[in-house]
């Protein structure tokens, strides 16, 4: 479980440029981390990427938080 | 400056798209020819750009099927290891007058012109993203912007086109991914080859500069689209039509 929080977080650090201590399973990626649409895209592509996996567009689209995004790996895994 | 970049161009078998092929690998570029249906045309395409010294294979996929286009992508990008320039090119005619026009030749132009350039944006958009670097050019036409009598399935799906590049261009911009059309005019192509003398001398007689277009008029704009020297040119759709539409 923390291990996929964290593979999670670095990812998100890197990509959204923000405060690790910012990142908990309740932050929304656009309300809490300053994404934009096309960033929370990105990061899917990544997440795919970095965990070996596919998430369909219907998906993807229920990814709102950090912990959403960490539930759906751990849920696929 | 193009040299070494990696393009895939639709429908590039024949036409404008054989045209753009042979620029851009004039140019360096090392090529994905896509076709629908001549393999032996394709093939002599990929031939004759490999004489130029670039790398080239042909794929055949049917631009209008998602399945077909993200395994082409997936090849492409598995070759060449990168993907810097879609052409979306490919396209096809089934003019008849709006009352006699079936649904089903609506729908195969509409298919082909434009929901081929919305699944081939969208399957390469991922690539592009990563590498933060990306050209899209899509080929509409300028009975896009005019309207033509006869046409009103394709002037449909080229109008679309040329509204898919601006929200394309819009939301690919922050990642360096530009997005422009160009609208030929009346080109020699096969297409323009079934017009009849009396339909051709009709059209010269619109066109200020009194001739048809080349293939090469066409190519040597996408290359210029394709390049650094258009770095700051995102969203707009470059007339090649000879001042017939302005």
């Amino acid at each position: 479980m923390a291990d996929v929080f964290d593979r999670v977080k670095t990812i998100i650090i890197d990509r959204l440029d923000v405060e690790e201590s910012k990142i908990t399973m309740e932050a929304s990626f656009k309300d809490d981390l300053e994404a934009d649409s096309l960033d929370v895209v990105e990061l899917v592509m990544e997440l795919e990427d970095e965990f070996d996996l596919e998430i369909a567009d219907e998906e993807a689209e229920n990814i709102n938080t950090v912990g959403d995004a960490v539930n759906y790996i751990n849920s696929k895994q | 400056m193009l040299k070494g970049k990696n393009a895939l161009i639709t429908g590039a078998s024949r036409g404008i798209g054989r045209a753009i092929a042979l620029e851009l690998a004039k140019n360096g570029v090392n090529l994905v020819i896509n076709y629908a249906g001549n393999e032996a045309k394709a093939q002599s395409v990929v031939e004759e750009v490999e004489q130029l010294g670039v790398k080239a294979f042909k794929v055949q996929a049917d631009v209008a099927n998602e399945t077909e286009v993200k395994a082409m992508i997936k090849e492409a990008i598995n070759e060449f290891g990168s993907l810097d320039i879609l052409v979306n090119n490919a396209g096809i005619t089934k003019d008849n007058l709006l009352m006699r026009m079936k649904e089903e030749e609506f729908d195969q132009v509409i298919n082909t012109n434009l929901k081929g350039a919305f699944i081939c944006t969208k399957a390469v958009t991922r690539q592009m993203m990563k590498q933060k670097a990306g050209r899209i050019i899509n080929v509409a036409s300028i009975v896009g912007v005019s309207g033509n009598p006869g046409q009103a399935n394709y002037v449909a799906a080229k109008a679309g086109v040329i509204g898919l590049t601006k929200s394309t261009a819009k939301e690919l911009a922050s990642r360096n991914i530009l997005v422009n059309a160009v609208a030929p005019g009346f080109i020699a192509t096969d297409m323009t080859d079934v017009m009849t003398e009396e339909q051709r001398e009709r059209t010269l007689a619109m066109i200020p500069l009194a001739a048809l277009g080349k293939p090469e008029d066409v190519a040597r704009v996408v290359r210029f689209l394709a390049s650094e020297d258009a770095n700051y040119i995102t969203g707009q759709t470059i007339h090649i039509d000879g001042g017939m539409v302005m």
